[in-house]
C-alpha cells in the first residue's frame, strides 16, 4: 500500500524527476509537464463524457425496462463512440442568418468553460492539475462563462425557439448560481479555505456534511438542487425542453457543434458533483468511522481516486435517476422556486452556518 | 383576438404599438408535442401566451368525400384512419348508422365483442394519452410505460384480427370473425395485470408535486364554454357536465352494463387528469362483466349481398375515448352513400385550446393540448 496506486502523492516529483532526467532545462520540463497534464485531462474528459453518455442511456433504459444501447460492442460499450463518428461526419451546417462569429464561439465556449474547470477538481492527493488558494472561487465563476456560450448560442442561432430557450438559461443559470453559491460558503465558512486541497483535509476527521449539525446536510440538498439546474436537467431542462422548445438553444446547431454541447453537458454533470463529494462528502477521503480499527483499515483498502469516483459516481447516478422520473418545471414556478424558497433558505443556511462556526459548535471542532 | 394568415406570417398583428412587433411563434406542424401535424401559431409577450390559433388541414385526406364512392362496407376501413387510437369504436359508430339504416339486428356475441373491444380500446388510447402527457411535461419515463401497458392491448387485438392498429374488425351486422379460443384468458389475464398499474400511474406521476403543480387551476374550461363549443368526452365532463353517450344515449350492450360515468368540476387540466385516470378503472370493470356475461353463438348477421342504403338520414353516436363521435349517413337507394359526415369529438375539443390557453406560458400549450388529448386525423380527416 505504500505504491503509487494508494500514495498518489509520489506522482507528481516522479513525473517532474523523469521528466528532468529527459530533458534537463527546468524551462522545457515545465513546458513538458504542462503538455502532459493537458494531453491527460483532455483525454480523461473525453473518456469521461463518452461513459456518461453510456451510463445515462443505460440507467434510463433499466429505469424504463428497456435493455438500452446493445448492438456496438459489449452491452453497447461502444455506442457512444459510434454516435460520435456518425455526429462528425455531418455536415457542419451553419444557418443562413446566423451571427456566424457568435455562432461558431458559442460551443467553444460551453466546452471551454468545463474543461478548464475540471482542471481543478482534486481526484486524488496531488492529483490534480492546478491547484491555487481560491480553487473554488474560480471554478464557480468560470462555469458561468458556460451560461454565455449557451446564450451566445440561443442569440446567434437567429431561431425563436433559441432564443426563448437562451432566455430561459439566461434566467435559470444565474438564479440557481446564487443557491449553489451560498450552500458551498456555509461549508467553506467551516472549512476555513478555498483550496480545494484543505477543503479536503479539514474533513479528515468527519465530512462537512454532518460534522456541520443540520446545516451541512441543508446546505448539501440546496446544492444539489441548484447543480440540477445549472446542468439543465431535468426537472429544470427548461433550456432545451424538447416538447416545448424542440431543442432549445441548440436546435440549429449539428455536427461536431452539437456535440460539444453534449459533452459539454455531460462533463458538467461529473464536475458539479465531484465539487459536491469534495466540498461536503470529504473528497477522496476515505470513510473512517471513529476508533473501529478494522472497518477504518478495510475502508484504507481502496485507494483515495477510488473514492472520490465513487462518491461522485454516487451523486451522478442520483442526478440521472431524478432525471428518469420527475416532469419539468414551468419557467415561472422555477423563478418562484429559485427566489421564494430556495434562496431564503440558502441564506438562513449561511447564517446559522456562520453562528455555528464561530462559535465552534460542529463536530471535532479544531 | 385577431390574428388572420396575414398577421401569422409574420407581419405586425393589430395590437401591436408603433414600433412594437409582436412575437409570432410557429409551434408544427413539425413539432415534437402537437400530436401529429397539427400547426398551433403562438403570440407571445416573452413566455406569456397572448393568442393562438390552430391551423388545420395538414393530413386532410377527404374521408368524407371518399365515403360517397364507396358501398358502406367498404367505407368501415376508412374509420380507422379517422381516430387511429380508437379503430374498434370508429368502426362500431359507423356500424350503427348502417345497421339502423337496413334494419340488422346484431347478435349478442357480437354485442359483448364489441364492448369489450371498445373498452379495450378506450384503455389503450388512454394509457398512451398518459404517457405522452408526461413526456409533454419533460418526464420520459410514463411514455414507455405507457407504451409497455399498451402493447398488451395492441398484443390481443392482433390476435384477434391480425392488425395492431387500423383494425376494421367491428364490421355492419356484427364483427369480422370471432375470437380466438383463448381470448376471454387473455382478456382476464389482461385485467389483472392491468389494475395496479393504474395505481403506479398514479404513484409515478399524478404524486409528483411538479406534475401537481403544472396541472392544477391551468387550462380552466369552464361549463359554459365547453358546452357551447360542443366539447365533449373526458374534457367535457371535467368542467362538471355530465354527459356520456354511454349513458345518455346508449347503444350496444352499455344499458346493460353497470358503471359510472367519472366527474370532476374544477374544469383544470388536474380535473381532466383525473377523469381520465377514473375511467381507465371503470373501463376495467366494464370489461371484466361483458367478459363475464359472453355467450357462445354467431358473431355476425346475415346480410344481403348488396346493402342498399334505403332513402333517408341516420346518425349514430358513440362515445370513443376522446368523446362523442357521430356519423350521418344519408342514402338515396343506391349502394353508396349519398353522403357521410363525421363528427369528430377532436376538432370540437380543440377549438376549446385558443380560449383556455390565453395568458398560459409557453409550456402550458404543450401540457393544455396533452390534456385535450387530440388526434389530428380525426380533425382534418
Amino acid at each position: 500500500m505504500d505504491n503509487w496506486i494508494w500514495r498518489t502523492e509520489k506522482i507528481p516529483p516522479a513525473v517532474t524527476a523523469w521528466l528532468t532526467g529527459l530533458l534537463g532545462n527546468p524551462l522545457l520540463v515545465d513546458l513538458a509537464k504542462m503538455a502532459v497534464v493537458a494531453a491527460l485531462l483532455a483525454g480523461f474528459v473525453s473518456a469521461l463524457a463518452l461513459a456518461l453518455v453510456w451510463i445515462e442511456r443505460k440507467v434510463a433504459a433499466h429505469v424504463q425496462q428497456r435493455l438500452g444501447p446493445m448492438r456496438v460492442g459489449p452491452h453497447g460499450l461502444l455506442q457512444t463512440l459510434a454516435d460520435g463518428l456518425k455526429l462528425m461526419s455531418k455536415e457542419n451546417i451553419t444557418p443562413l442568418e446566423a451571427d456566424r462569429f457568435i455562432f461558431h464561439l458559442a460551443p467553444l465556449l460551453c466546452f471551454a468553460a468545463t474543461f478548464v474547470a475540471m482542471a481543478f477538481i482534486p481526484f486524488a492527493p496531488a492529483i490534480q492539475a492546478v491547484n491555487f488558494n481560491v480553487g473554488l472561487v474560480f471554478v464557480l465563476g468560470i462555469g458561468s462563462v458556460g451560461v454565455l456560450g449557451i446564450f451566445a448560442a440561443g442569440w446567434a442561432s437567429n431561431n425563436k425557439w433559441s432564443l426563448l430557450g437562451a432566455m430561459r438559461a439566461g434566467a435559470q443559470i444565474i438564479s440557481y448560481e446564487l443557491s449553489a453559491t451560498l450552500a458551498l460558503i456555509s461549508v467553506i465558512v467551516f472549512a476555513g479555505s478555498l483550496d480545494f486541497r484543505e477543503i479536503v483535509a479539514s474533513q479528515a476527521a468527519g465530512w462537512w456534511i454532518w460534522r456541520a449539525p443540520v446545516v451541512g446536510f441543508v446546505a448539501f440538498v440546496i446544492y444539489g438542487i441548484a447543480s440540477i439546474a445549472e446542468c439543465n436537467r431535468t426537472p429544470f431542462d427548461l433550456v432545451e425542453g424538447e416538447s416545448e422548445l424542440t431543442a432549445g438553444f441548440h436546435t440549429e446547431y449539428a455536427s461536431i457543434r452539437f456535440a460539444m454541447f453534449f459533452l459539454a453537458e455531460f462533463v458538467n454533470i461529473f464536475l458539479v458533483c465531484s465539487i459536491s463529494a469534495t466540498v461536503f462528502l470529504g473528497g477522496y477521503m476515505p470513510l473512517h468511522i471513529g476508533n473501529l480499527e478494522g472497518f477504518n483499515r478495510l475502508a484504507d483498502l481502496i485507494p483515495p481516486w477510488g473514492w472520490f469516483f465513487a462518491k461522485t459516481s454516487a451523486l451522478v447516478l442520483v442526478f440521472m435517476w431524478v432525471r428518469w422520473t420527475f416532469p419539468r418545471l414551468r419557467v415561472d414556478q422555477l423563478m418562484n422556486f429559485e427566489w421564494k424558497f430556495l434562496l431564503p433558505l440558502s441564506l438562513t443556511t449561511l447564517a446559522v452556518a456562520s453562528v455555528l462556526a464561530t462559535a465552534g459548535w460542529f463536530f471535532f471542532p479544531g | 383576438m385577431e390574428l388572420t394568415r396575414a398577421t401569422a406570417a409574420g407581419q405586425p398583428g393589430t395590437f401591436a404599438a408603433p414600433g412594437y412587433e409582436d412575437y409570432f411563434v410557429n409551434m408544427g406542424p413539425q413539432h415534437p408535442s402537437t400530436h401529429g401535424v397539427l400547426r398551433l401559431v403562438l403570440k407571445l409577450a416573452g413566455e406569456t401566451v397572448l393568442g393562438l390559433t390552430p391551423v388545420l388541414g395538414y393530413v386532410h385526406r377527404g374521408i368524407e368525400k371518399m365515403g360517397e364512392a364507396m358501398s358502406v362496407l367498404q367505407f368501415t376501413h376508412l374509420t380507422d384512419r379517422l381516430d387511429y387510437l380508437s379503430a374498434h369504436i370508429n368502426n362500431w359508430g359507423w356500424a350503427l348508422a348502417v345497421e339502423e339504416a337496413l334494419g340488422i339486428e346484431v347478435p349478442e356475441r357480437a354485442q359483448h365483442i364489441r364492448v369489450i373491444m371498445a373498452e379495450l380500446t378506450r384503455l389503450a388510447s388512454h394509457q398512451l394519452w398518459w404517457g405522452v402527457l408526461g413526456m409533454d411535461l419533460g418526464a420520459f419515463t410514463p411514455f414507455l410505460y405507457g407504451f409497455r401497458d399498451r402493447e398488451r392491448i395492441i398484443d390481443i387485438f392482433e390476435k384477434t384480427c391480425g392488425a395492431r392498429l387500423t383494425m376494421n374488425y367491428v364490421r355492419p351486422g356484427g364483427v369480422t370473425a370471432d375470437v380466438e379460443e383463448d381470448f376471454a384468458k387473455d382478456v382476464g389475464a389482461f385485467l389483472g395485470y392491468f389494475a395496479p398499474f393504474i395505481d403506479e400511474y398514479e404513484r409515478l406521476l399524478g404524486d409528483n408535486v411538479i406534475f401537481q403543480e403544472r396541472m392544477h387551476g391551468v387550462g380552466v374550461l369552464t361549463p359554459e364554454l365547453a358546452r357551447s363549443l360542443g366539447c365533449t368526452g373526458p374534457v367535457l365532463r371535467a368542467s362538471g357536465v355530465d354527459y356520456d353517450v354511454r349513458r345518455a344515449r346508449p347503444y350496444g350492450l352499455y344499458p346493460r352494463l353497470a358503471f359510472t360515468v367519472p366527474l370532476a368540476s374544477a374544469g383544470d387540466s388536474w380535473a381532466r387528469y383525473q377523469v381520465r385516470i377514473e375511467e381507465m378503472r371503470q373501463s376495467l370493470a366494464i370489461i371484466r362483466q361483458a367478459l363475464d356475461a359472453m355467450p357462445a353463438g354467431p358473431v355476425r348477421a346475415k346480410l344481403p349481398a348488396v346493402l342498399n342504403v334505403p332513402k333517408g338520414r341516420w346518425l349514430s353516436r358513440v362515445e370513443t375515448a376522446r368523446g362523442e363521435l357521430a356519423f350521418l349517413l344519408v342514402g338515396d337507394g343506391s349502394a353508396k352513400p349519398w353522403r357521410v359526415k363525421v363528427r369528430s369529438p377532436n376538432f370540437s375539443n380543440l377549438a376549446a385550446l385558443p380560449e383556455i390557453i390565453k395568458g398560459c406560458r409557453v409550456a402550458d400549450v404543450v401540457a393544455v393540448l396533452s390534456t385535450l388529448d387530440v388526434v389530428i386525423p380525426c380533425i382534418d380527416r
